[in-house]
């Protein structure tokens, strides 16, 4: 009797944690987005790091004065109304009436001002108005103007930048804070509010929708028009074990992987409830240390360049067929506006033979490359590996280090000798809008005495740059983008290593998916 | 009281050792915070900046008094990454380690000892060889496989339980248990099979003896004799049992991955691989000095069942 009672006790205690399933998703509000995040968030200022996770936070709890649309092209945002003078150096801007950041303060020209003064202290289009002495003064609270010393033809491109250091406008009393260190206060104007109390780093951010926010008429289009949400609340979650994520999608407590592990593509695929896409494009890079040999000199990257082939390096990344190109004929992203294959054609097929001849004309005399090689992040793994093997393939010796991303990170900022702790290659990657133009890729924007770890330097390519942002019409900027991609494929600053896209995974009652732009979450485009 | 406070006092150099060796370990591993909070694109003045601000620039001695400094009146710091203070950080994941450790620990004595005397009284025949098994099984497969095959059987197949997640225990004694059945599970079963083991060769060796035979001549039945014999095996499986406790609390990194449970060893793992120096040296103290608790207690705990120890 007693065994009797014992069974039926642990049977009914059975049955009422089964029925409790799933436990902590029961209690939540209809309209709750849960998205795995690519990352965790640990910094909480987007004008203050380059991570994209901190920028699709921005995106989240702040606007912008102008934004992209979906064809690329910047569109006022917070900005009701704009006029720019005949010799394009004297600009008006007026907001939108009725703007509010979250805790019901007006949005004022002061707190823009200050927010693009912050802006232009670290951005590379913010500098380069710098660079034309950029002035700007409030006429009243909702009315300001900008004057330069000499036309610059990218104001609104500048504004309106994507990605990086986009302009976000925050309070004033933020935007004057000491830029030596990231912010750790949010108060934005955008479409939602970030829940400090709810943050559990390393595990969950949660938004809500924002009711102060005040949403355009246009409907929405890539970063542009209304952000109006329909969405309550938005939880990013971090899961760090891929196999798990998946899982919690099959299992429908989550909506939506924003960056797919590639080698689950294809077992994903196979599940109807789940559907499967490409996010933003994505291009490997391969970046040389040009203050010692062998990559000091020219003719050694252009062998090494000779050497990749990029369909390899990218199936080593693990991306499927469907997901990478055979091969990408520009820095600029194929496909984007800048799209162009000029001086691309030498370097198309890899040919061994001929990149052994640059090798042996460099002057190399067998001394070790030194890769770091990460071994925390899989792709960038595989795409060391196969630079290992690539350079292997033309008689280099190669040294691969192996290491976690955080000392790659470290090692790649030293300047010594290989041999004293420095390094020779180093792989990483970078979205569309971090490669799309010669000012905003972060690898051929700098010129000679920058700081950029790998330090390319060339004159030439320095003067195409300066001319291509002073180019006074469309034609001229694609003429004189041409001459520059030209000069960069012969002066290798960097090795493209092939484009790609990014996976995503979501259920498949996830509505607006096929709206997302730039490979970005847009909260707002989404609905369930 | 006296022993006590003698062994309380002697967990002071300990932790002097122990905060020393960390620091040192940290500073001195390859690695920069400011070029990961930077961010891919900063440039090497960004990072300089940032690293001054930070004070990551002053000698790694000045470094080390600083924090020793702080740390004397109680202040764990602040994160360099997110900027939230260390005790908030800890806040957060004190309950999800905790609880899993307690449930996990209470699956295990219920289930390691009764099956270790189990084994013990019956060794040599097939249920002792059964038992053997599921132990060596148990402790031989690695905690992730198991881990997905529960998350496969237990979460996908029959929907019961959650794959990821945890419930706090403030809404509610049933989601919170639901959140954690699983991990604790996968966890218990590693530590099921230790104490079992254990269990069973400190019994079988207490059944030997002669005055378990003599309790068996004078007519005592079965389970009063294994009670008798278990109290006197009692100590060595209260170690290991401690052991395990003090092992939970610092946190299981691999079970907490996979079921994305926030507790104090995925901290630990994420600081590390972000070079969070206030966040893991002050983790790894606190743990340190938790350890050094947990292993008094366990000491103190030999007099309930053997009353001729004497401290």
């Amino acid at each position: 009797m007693k065994r009797r009672t014992l069974a039926a006790v642990a049977a009914s205690c059975a049955l009422s944690l089964a029925t409790l399933s799933p436990g902590a998703f029961a209690q939540a509000p209809a309209k709750t987005l849960r998205m795995v995040a690519h990352a965790d968030l640990k910094i909480l200022d987007p004008t203050f790091t380059t991570a994209y996770i901190s920028r699709n936070f921005g995106y989240m709890v702040y606007d912008t004065l102008f934004s992209q649309d979906a064809n690329g092209k910047p569109q006022p945002q917070m900005v009701e109304k704009f006029s720019e003078s005949a010799d394009h150096k004297q600009w008006t801007f007026t907001l939108r009436p009725g703007l509010k950041f979250s805790d019901g303060t007006d949005v004022t020209t002061a707190d823009v001002i200050a927010s693009l003064q912050r802006w232009t202290s670290r951005d590379s289009l913010g500098r380069a108005m710098v660079a034309r002495g950029v002035e700007w003064k409030a006429v009243d609270a909702r009315t300001f103007t900008m004057s330069l010393n000499q036309p610059f033809n990218m104001v609104l491109d500048a504004l309106a930048k994507p990605s990086g250091y986009p302009a976000f406008i925050l309070p004033e009393r933020l935007a004057k804070m000491p830029t030596t260190s990231p912010i750790s206060e949010v108060l934005g104007s955008g479409p939602y509010i970030f829940k400090r109390d709810e943050w559990v780093p390393g595990n969950k951010t949660v938004f809500v929708r924002n009711p102060q926010y005040v949403p355009r008429e246009e409907a929405p289009s890539g970063l542009a028009g209304s952000k109006k949400s329909s969405l309550d609340r938005v939880e990013w979650l971090y899961l760090p074990d891929a196999n798990s994520a998946v899982a919690a999608l099959q299992r429908g407590e989550v909506d939506y992987i924003e960056s797919l592990a590639p080698d689950y593509v294809a077992p994903v695929r196979a599940n109807k409830d789940i559907k499967v896409g490409s996010g933003g494009s994505y291009q490997a890079f391969l970046v040389m240390n040009q203050l010692h040999p062998p990559f000091n000199n020219i003719k050694a990257r252009q062998a090494f360049q000779m050497a990749v082939d990029q369909e390899k390096f990218l199936a080593a990344m693990g991306f499927p067929a469907d997901m990478r190109m055979a091969y990408c004929h520009t820095f600029f992203i194929c496909g984007s506006p800048n799209d162009t294959a000029a001086g691309s054609q030498a370097w198309a097929k890899p040919d061994l033979a001929k990149a052994k001849a640059l090798l042996a004309e460099s002057g190399y005399k067998g001394e070790k490359v030194v890769i770091l090689t990460p071994t925390d992040i899989t792709y960038h793994n595989g795409s060391a590996l196969m630079a290992a093997q690539t350079l292997r393939s033309i008689g280099m010796n190669v040294d691969t280090q192996s290491m976690d991303w955080a000392s790659v990170s470290a090692r790649r900022a030293k300047r010594d000798a290989p041999a004293a702790g420095g390094w020779n290659v180093y792989v990483t990657v970078a979205g569309e809008f971090d490669v799309n133009s010669p000012i905003t890729n972060a690898y051929l924007s700098p010129a000679c005495g920058n700081s950029l770890p790998g330090w390319p330097c060339d004159e030439e390519l320095d003067k195409l740059r300066t001319a291509w942002l002073q180019s006074a019409n469309a034609d001229e900027r694609k003429q004189r983008l041409d001459a520059f991609q030209t000069r960069a494929f012969e002066a290798v600053p960097y090795i493209n290593a092939g484009q790609y896209s990014m996976p995503y995974a979501a259920r498949a009652n996830l509505k607006g998916l096929d709206k997302l732009w730039g490979g970005m979450p847009l909260a707002w485009m989404l609905d369930k | 009281m006296g022993y006590i406070f003698r062994r309380l006092l002697a967990t002071l150099p300990v932790m002097a050792v122990v905060a020393i060796v960390v620091f040192l370990l940290i500073h001195l591993s390859p690695g920069d915070p400011a070029a990961l909070i930077a961010g891919d694109l900063a440039t090497e003045d960004d990072i300089k900046q940032l690293r001054e601000a930070l004070g990551l620039n002053q000698p790694i001695w000045q470094q080390f008094m600083i924090w020793i400094g702080r740390l004397a009146t109680g202040d764990l710091g602040t994160s360099i990454f997110t900027q939230v203070p260390v005790t908030t950080l800890l806040g957060q994941r004190v309950e999800p380690t905790a609880s899993i450790a307690l449930v996990t620990m209470l699956i295990t004595i219920a289930v390691a000892i009764p099956l270790g005397t189990l084994a013990a009284h019956r060794s040599g025949t097939w249920i002792d060889r059964l038992v053997m098994v599921f132990a060596v099984l148990a402790f031989s497969v690695p905690a992730f496989l198991v881990g997905y095959l529960l998350i496969y059987g237990f979460a996908i197949r029959l929907p019961w339980f959650p794959v990821q997640g945890y419930v706090k225990f403030s809404e509610g004694f049933g989601p919170w248990l639901n959140s954690i059945v699983l991990p604790c599970v996968n966890l218990a079963l590693v530590y099921i099979a230790l104490v079992t083991r254990m269990t069973r060769a400190t019994v079988l060796e207490v059944l030997h003896q002669d005055y378990i035979r003599t309790a068996r001549a004078k007519g005592l039945g079965v389970l009063p004799v294994l009670l008798h014999a278990l109290r006197n095996a009692a100590i060595p499986i209260a170690t290991t049992v401690g052991m395990g406790i003090a092992l939970l609390i610092g946190g299981v990194v691999v079970t907490e991955t996979v079921f994305a449970i926030p507790g104090v060893g995925r901290l630990v793992v994420d600081s590390v691989q972000r070079h969070d120096y206030p966040v893991i040296q002050s983790v790894l103290l606190i743990s340190a000095g938790v350890y050094v608790l947990i292993n008094l207690l366990i000491d103190l705990s030999y007099r309930l069942f053997d009353p001729r120890i004497q401290y």
